[in-house]
């Protein structure tokens, strides 16, 4: 669509060209700007809202320039380079950074004719470009010529490397039921939310991703920047900068793939209109969603406290990673047996009856999708009782072991043995 | 055909997400001040004066996190192509991909017993 | 069209002078933990080489994989045997050795090459996956799962990785 606009007379190939770079760069500059300018305000006035303070209001109305004064004072830092750093790297890690997350918003359906480039390998394209942020945070450590930045980008590096595993295999369960890798694909092949169908694997796929940028509750990697340890200490000025916004950016990013691959992304009445109306109705669902999974991020973000990083790895290696080996193989099982007959149901439709009536009401691929979903939604219901059981059991486990140490003691009541008192009188 | 113009525009996207970047450190780069001194350029250790070089205890145990990452990173590869074509399978696919997972479940698990996932 | 011909000439000679400029400097440069950033950069040229040839798959498993995760697991590799910013020799003395061996290893793979290019050899020449425009990993995936195809190495790469897991944690565990 993008390059269906400017085939005015010029030479084809420039045409394209400059086609092609202006899609570029909206794709690139809407992550990146277009949001940075709405949401660090939208952050900062949510935590100090649930903190219960006011939050920025100075600059603007209702503090809505406060981003312009925070650019405004990190690019004028002075940028120091601690010596034996490596040079090249030292400079290269932090564009690393914010490419890796911008790249992203190339594969991003913004609506059913709005989106950079439809790869039909975008559901794998998008995981790739996310792992050159490791990478990133791996070269500024080391760089740094410092201990401490070397010590915390491991630990980082560790973390947001296990979080991979359950966040690739959760997109599994999308590709699967869609049939397609590609993005549009699968936002088109979502007659039902996935949300409804399959809850526990966007519930890993959220999770792993509040891992995979750093949010709370496993926001250890930015916490050791606040402490000594942090891998990007011996930045200053803009490039700290642009590792803040990067991650900054990568946790909006990642609810705008939540919304894509699991509510449904540009779908809702009146987007599939042609035209700029549908492009229109289809961006404003796409990004009011996205915003309404952000919410949930910054309000889980403000009330959980922090795990501590065994904790954190623990949780990522012995729950979700299972869990999700388990959720995909009973996905698997259900939508295989349950496979939705697109051809009889449109069939039924297409008929004058009444249930053909009652199928061409609620759209007959709806209907057609609607067993397997109940299925699988059943089917998780199940997985999450059984994990819930094997939970409380080991509570129940624990609480009894340490009731049963408490009782092989018997409490200090005071002193075991009378103090000597010294004899009246010597 | 229509898949070149898609790459195509990742080429050039690729391109720009270096520039966006780029562009703000250059500007602050001029715009920064530039008095440079020796105390700013030493590495930052709490306040204190730096010992020895940047020698890091590596343990080993991030080398196994990257191990078991990468096994599983590879098992998704296997798995994707599975995923997308499974709509037109038969049932025969479930229960060839369940022999696969299963065989990794078990090295998850013999590596969940043999302590490689504890942090320490 | 020509807009494809001359943008798909410059994009592969772009790609090839990375891969093999990269390649080189992975080589020649003596800091060792550079040597692994050059091979990034090659790796990088290759899922390049991978999307001019149809194979977007299998470029973005390149990118999944080898710069995603091999490359960190190198790094690890490079910190845990070796001092931080040590520099290393360029040439050890068996380096004529390795030159033959490149030398012809590097002939008969252009030979063969060539004879795929003349579509001398029949085991070499396939049908274009262009064609298929987008379902090649639906193709793959079909493939991978016919028992009349590829399902048995598809297991066994299961049990490979299985293999691979547990080899690597008993040797980690070992100085333990």
């Amino acid at each position: 669509m993008i390059e269906a606009l400017v085939n005015l007379g010029w030479n084809p190939h420039i045409a394209t060209f400059v086609a092609l770079l202006l899609g570029v760069v909206a794709c690139a500059s809407f992550g990146l700007i277009w949001f940075t300018v709405i949401g660090l305000w939208l952050v900062r006035k949510v935590a100090a809202r649930v903190q219960d303070r006011m939050g920025p209001n100075r600059v603007g109305p209702f503090g809505l320039f406060q981003v312009f004064a925070d650019l405004g004072k990190m690019i004028t830092k002075e940028d120091i380079t601690p010596q034996g750093a490596d040079k090249p790297i030292f400079n290269i890690a932090p564009l690393l950074a914010i490419a890796a997350v911008v790249l992203i918003w190339a594969v991003m359906p913004f609506a059913k004719t709005l989106i950079g480039a439809d790869l039909s390998v975008g559901a794998l394209y998008f995981i790739s470009v996310a792992s050159l942020g490791t990478l990133g945070v791996l070269l500024a450590g080391w760089s740094s010529n410092n201990k401490y930045a070397l010590i915390g980008a491991l630990r980082a590096v560790a973390a947001l490397v296990s979080y991979e595993v359950p966040m690739v295999i959760s997109i599994l369960v999308p590709v699967l039921l869609a049939g397609t890798m590609s993005m549009n694909g699968i936002v088109e092949a979502q007659h039902i939310f996935y949300i409804f169908a399959v809850p526990l694997s966007a519930f890993v796929f959220f999770t792993s991703n509040l891992g995979e940028t750093g949010r709370a509750p496993f926001d250890v990697i930015e916490a050791e920047s606040e402490l000594v340890a942090g891998y990007n200490i011996e930045y200053t000025g803009i490039k700290f900068g642009m590792f803040q916004a990067a991650e900054f950016v990568h946790s909006f990013t990642s609810c705008a793939l939540m919304a894509v691959l699991f509510v449904g992304g540009w779908r809702g009445p009146g987007a599939e209109l042609p035209g700029l109306a549908g492009a229109l109705f289809g961006f404003i669902y796409f990004f009011s969603k996205s915003m309404v999974i952000y919410m949930l991020l910054l309000w889980i973000g403000n009330t959980v406290p922090r795990l501590r990083i065994d904790q954190m790895m623990a949780f990522n290696w012995k729950f979700l990673v299972p869990l999700q080996l388990v959720n995909l193989l009973a996905v698997a099982f259900v939508a295989k047996i349950l496979q939705p007959n697109y051809e009889a149901v449109r069939a039924t439709a297409e008929s004058g009856s009444t249930l053909g009536n009652i199928y061409r009401v609620f759209g007959p691929e709806f209907i057609a999708d609607l067993p397997r979903a109940i299925a699988l939604l059943i089917v998780n219901v199940i997985i999450l009782g059984g994990v819930g059981l094997m939970i409380r059991n080991s509570i129940r486990k624990e609480r009894a072991s340490v009731e049963a140490n408490r009782a092989a003691r018997p409490p200090y009541l005071g002193r075991r043995t009378p103090v000597e008192q010294p004899a009246v009188g010597d | 055909m229509q898949q070149v113009n898609e790459w195509l525009f990742i080429g050039i996207f690729f391109a720009i997400s270096w520039a966006l970047p780029a562009a703000p450190i250059l500007i602050g780069g001029v715009l920064g001040p530039k008095r440079a001194n020796r105390l700013k350029r030493e590495t930052y250790e709490c306040g204190i004066e730096t010992v020895g070089d940047a020698w890091v205890q590596f343990k080993v145990q991030y080398y196994l996190y990257a191990i078991v990452f990468l096994i599983f990173d590879v098992e998704a590869v296997f798995l994707f192509p599975w995923a997308a074509a499974y709509n037109q399978l038969g049932l025969y696919a479930f229960f060839e991909m369940l022999i696969f997972v299963g065989l990794l479940g078990v090295a998850l698990l013999y590596a969940w017993r043999k302590g490689a996932l504890e942090w320490t | 069209m020509q807009t494809v011909d001359w943008v798909q000439w410059l994009a592969f000679g772009i790609l090839t002078l990375l891969t093999i400029g990269s390649a080189l400097a992975v080589v020649i440069d003596r800091n060792i933990f550079h040597s692994a950033l050059w091979l990034l950069v090659s790796l990088f040229g290759v899922a390049g080489l991978f999307v001019m040839l149809s194979a977007p798959f299998l470029a973005a498993v390149q990118v999944l994989v080898y710069m995603g995760a091999i490359v960190i697991l190198i790094i690890f590799a490079i910190m845990l045997t070796r001092r931080l910013m040590g520099l290393t020799e360029a040439l050890n003395t068996q380096w004529w050795v390795g030159g033959i061996t490149a030398i012809v290893t590097f002939l008969v793979i252009a030979f063969v090459l060539f004879q795929a290019g003349q579509g001398a050899n029949p085991i070499l020449v396939r049908e274009p996956i262009a064609a298929l425009n987008g379902r090649g990993v639906e193709e793959l995936g079909k493939a991978l799962v016919d028992p009349a195809q590829y399902a048995l190495p598809f297991e066994l790469a299961s049990v490979l990785l299985t293999a691979a897991l547990i080899g690597s944690i008993v040797i980690a565990r070992e100085d333990q």
